[in-house]
């Protein structure tokens, strides 16, 4: 039984990360020093311009742009120390991490019950149970009718959402989103956002968003500016 | 869930395309298979069918078949005196070019030994065998000569009798079954004008000559029928069957025969070797250098084809990496991809034969060993065609989902 006392275990903790591309007189520090820890269950946004190093943070932790230096820790597991990866990444992103992008980035010949369906069967879901789960992740983000159409069939927001079921599919401890809402009008980017923020509070998932869209800042629970490399952080 | 199916489902068209040109190679391939086994099956046809233990043709020859071979047709009286030898046949082969309806018509002439030998081992497909020593013939199918027809040969004319179904000769040609004295005036026949020019000849020659002078008879027989020459040679064969009593010593009669230095004797097998050897041998290779190049070039067009399919979705497969699909899965999609291009090829090649292969002038005889090899051939051929997609889709990076 969980103690009121337990610390609590940070959906993902970056220590000291630092990131430079290329070398010599082409050397480009994308990310300084940076330091963060997400709790389960908060939703944060992070912002910054173009160049910032927002992106090359977010990779980092999604563990597909390994890191120069500094650690990377997923739901209290240490998984990157620099550029060594600690643990089998592509079977640890597939357990534990779920992706949104600004294109949703649907498999063109899968329906968008089978789009979800893949990420549940990549996970050694059994076929009829990873069926089962995804079209009870498409009723619950209202998107079941459209189930069985392929995506070129979909609105953009249909897109997107299906993408989001996709993430959301083996119940990940963290959730990045790189810019969701780009593509999508106001209204529709709200309530994208919302829908995370719906995510993280009933999932206990820690939930990460790039976003350039200032409208939405309410639906964070906190805000991380970066610039320059650095991150600070603030309450919205 | 597949993903490959799924993905040949979205790109049904050049699928579909794509398949249909590999399935017309691998027909092309088959085909060629198909022909050389034909080539095999047409030219030991009359070899098998014939049913002699030993064939005696001229000495230090390979005939009849790989060369023209010359016996005196008197051998076959010479060597049914040798013990063990139960039956001895002339054995007359040679093909003709005539017109026919206006058509060029070419047929491989050959001669039963009459009257021992009526054509009955000669599988009939309508008619019947020879029963008279004259004008009778059995004619394959493939010649196009209907039952009861005639034809003329040289100053005869000949009825059909009797039809074969796929009895041809080496070269493809329709066989024809004459009796050997009527094979052999179809073989020299020659105008009358050429006779009496001869016969005149042999007048002037024998006039020269102080016997000739002194002899008039000769000189009667001289400018007379051929026949009634005994100094000319006796008319020739191209071979003599022979067929040996049961519990024979072939080896014992082969021992004999072999003193005899006039002739050459073969076993059935040996001249079946002569015949593939010498005869089909280049042609075996010929068509194994096309099957070759052409499975080299279907590999080839898979290999692109599959190339540029796991192009078109290299960002699917970046997401797959990213959302943690293993290695088996993304090669899985790719490999079972060019499983199912060469296995519908192949289903194809084998379809569009059944079809195409009855109409080709030459037997294309596709044997179920051939097929199952060409099968375990396109199998080996997709798996290795899709090596170069699988290669480009391992190499890709799962952050290339990320770009635009």
């Amino acid at each position: 039984m969980k103690q009121a006392t337990d610390p609590i275990i940070p959906a993902v903790e970056v220590t000291h990360l630092r990131k430079v591309y290329g070398s010599g007189h082409t050397e480009v520090v994308a990310m300084r020093d940076a330091t963060l820890s997400i709790a389960p269950g908060e939703i944060v946004g992070m912002f910054g311009p173009s160049g910032s190093g927002k992106s090359t943070l977010l990779t980092a932790m999604a563990l597909i742009n390994p890191p120069t230096s500094g650690r990377i820790s997923i739901g209290g597991k240490p998984v990157m120390d620099g550029p060594r990866a600690l643990v089998d990444l592509r079977a640890f992103r597939r357990e534990h991490l779920g992706f949104v992008f600004q294109k949703a980035n649907l498999i063109p010949f899968l329906t968008a019950l089978e789009n979800v369906q893949i990420a549940l069967e990549v996970n050694d879901t059994a076929p009829k149970a990873a069926r089962k789960r995804a079209m009870e992740l498409l009723d619950y983000l209202n998107i079941g009718p459209r189930a069985n159409n392929l995506p070129v069939a979909l609105s953009g927001g249909e897109q997107q959402r299906v993408a989001v079921a996709r993430a959301l599919a083996n119940n990940p401890s963290l959730i990045l989103a790189d810019e969701p809402t780009a593509a999508l009008d106001g209204p529709l980017g709200r309530q994208v956002m919302e829908l995370f923020a719906k995510i993280a509070h009933e999932r206990q998932a820690g939930v990460i968003v790039v976003t350039h869209d200032h409208r939405t800042l309410d639906v964070f629970d906190r805000i991380l500016d970066v610039e320059d490399g650095m991150i600070q952080s603030r309450i919205p | 869930m597949n993903l490959a199916v799924r993905d040949i489902r979205h790109n049904a068209g050049r699928f579909v395309f794509t398949t249909v040109g590999i399935g017309m190679l691998l027909m092309i391939v088959m085909g060629m298979g198909g022909i050389y086994r034909g080539l095999i099956h047409e030219a030991t046809l009359l070899v098998d069918r014939v049913g002699a233990d030993l064939w005696i043709v001229q000495g230090s020859t390979r005939g009849p078949f790989a060369e023209i071979s010359r016996i005196p047709a008197t051998l076959e009286d010479r060597v049914r005196a040798v013990p063990g030898v139960a039956q001895a046949r002339r054995f007359v082969s040679h093909t003709i070019q005539r017109e026919h309806n206006g058509q060029p018509l070419r047929m491989v002439v050959q001669g039963l030994s009459w009257p021992e030998d009526h054509g009955d081992w000669v599988p009939l497909v309508a008619g019947r065998a020879l029963r008279q020593a004259h004008y009778e013939m059995i004619a394959d199918q493939s010649l196009n000569l209907p039952l009861g027809s005639s034809i003329r040969l040289g100053k005869d004319a000949y009825q059909v009798v009797g039809l074969t179904r796929g009895m041809v000769g080496t070269g493809g040609d329709g066989l024809t079954f004459f009796t050997v004295s009527d094979a052999m005036a179809i073989q020299f026949d020659q105008p009358g004008e050429a006779t009496r020019l001869e016969r005149a000849a042999r007048r002037a020659r024998v006039e020269n000559m102080d016997l000739g002078r002194l002899q008039p008879l000769l000189l009667e027989r001289a400018a007379g029928l051929s026949g009634g020459i005994p100094a000319l040679a006796p008319p020739q064969v191209s071979a003599v069957l022979v067929t040996l009593q049961p519990g024979t010593d072939e080896a014992a009669v082969r021992r004999t025969l072999g003193t005899w230095p006039d002739i050459t004797v073969y076993s059935t097998q040996e001249q079946k070797d002569l015949l593939l050897a010498g005869m089909v041998d280049k042609a075996r290779r010929q068509l194994g250098l096309f099957r070759v190049l052409l499975i080299i070039i279907s590999t080839i067009i898979i290999a692109l084809i599959i190339y540029t399919l796991t192009l078109d979705k290299i960002r699917d497969i970046a997401l797959l990496k990213l959302i943690g699909a293993r290695n088996g899965v993304i090669g899985g999609l790719i490999l079972q991809q060019a499983l199912l291009m060469g296995a519908f090829g192949y289903l194809l090649a084998w379809w569009i034969g059944q079809y195409a292969f009855p109409h080709f002038p030459r037997l294309v005889l596709i044997e179920p060993s051939d097929l199952v090899s060409l099968a375990m051939i396109v199998v080996v051929i997709s798996t290795l065609a899709s090596l170069l997609g699988i290669w480009k889709a391992m190499n890709v990076e799962p952050n290339t989902v990320l770009s635009a």
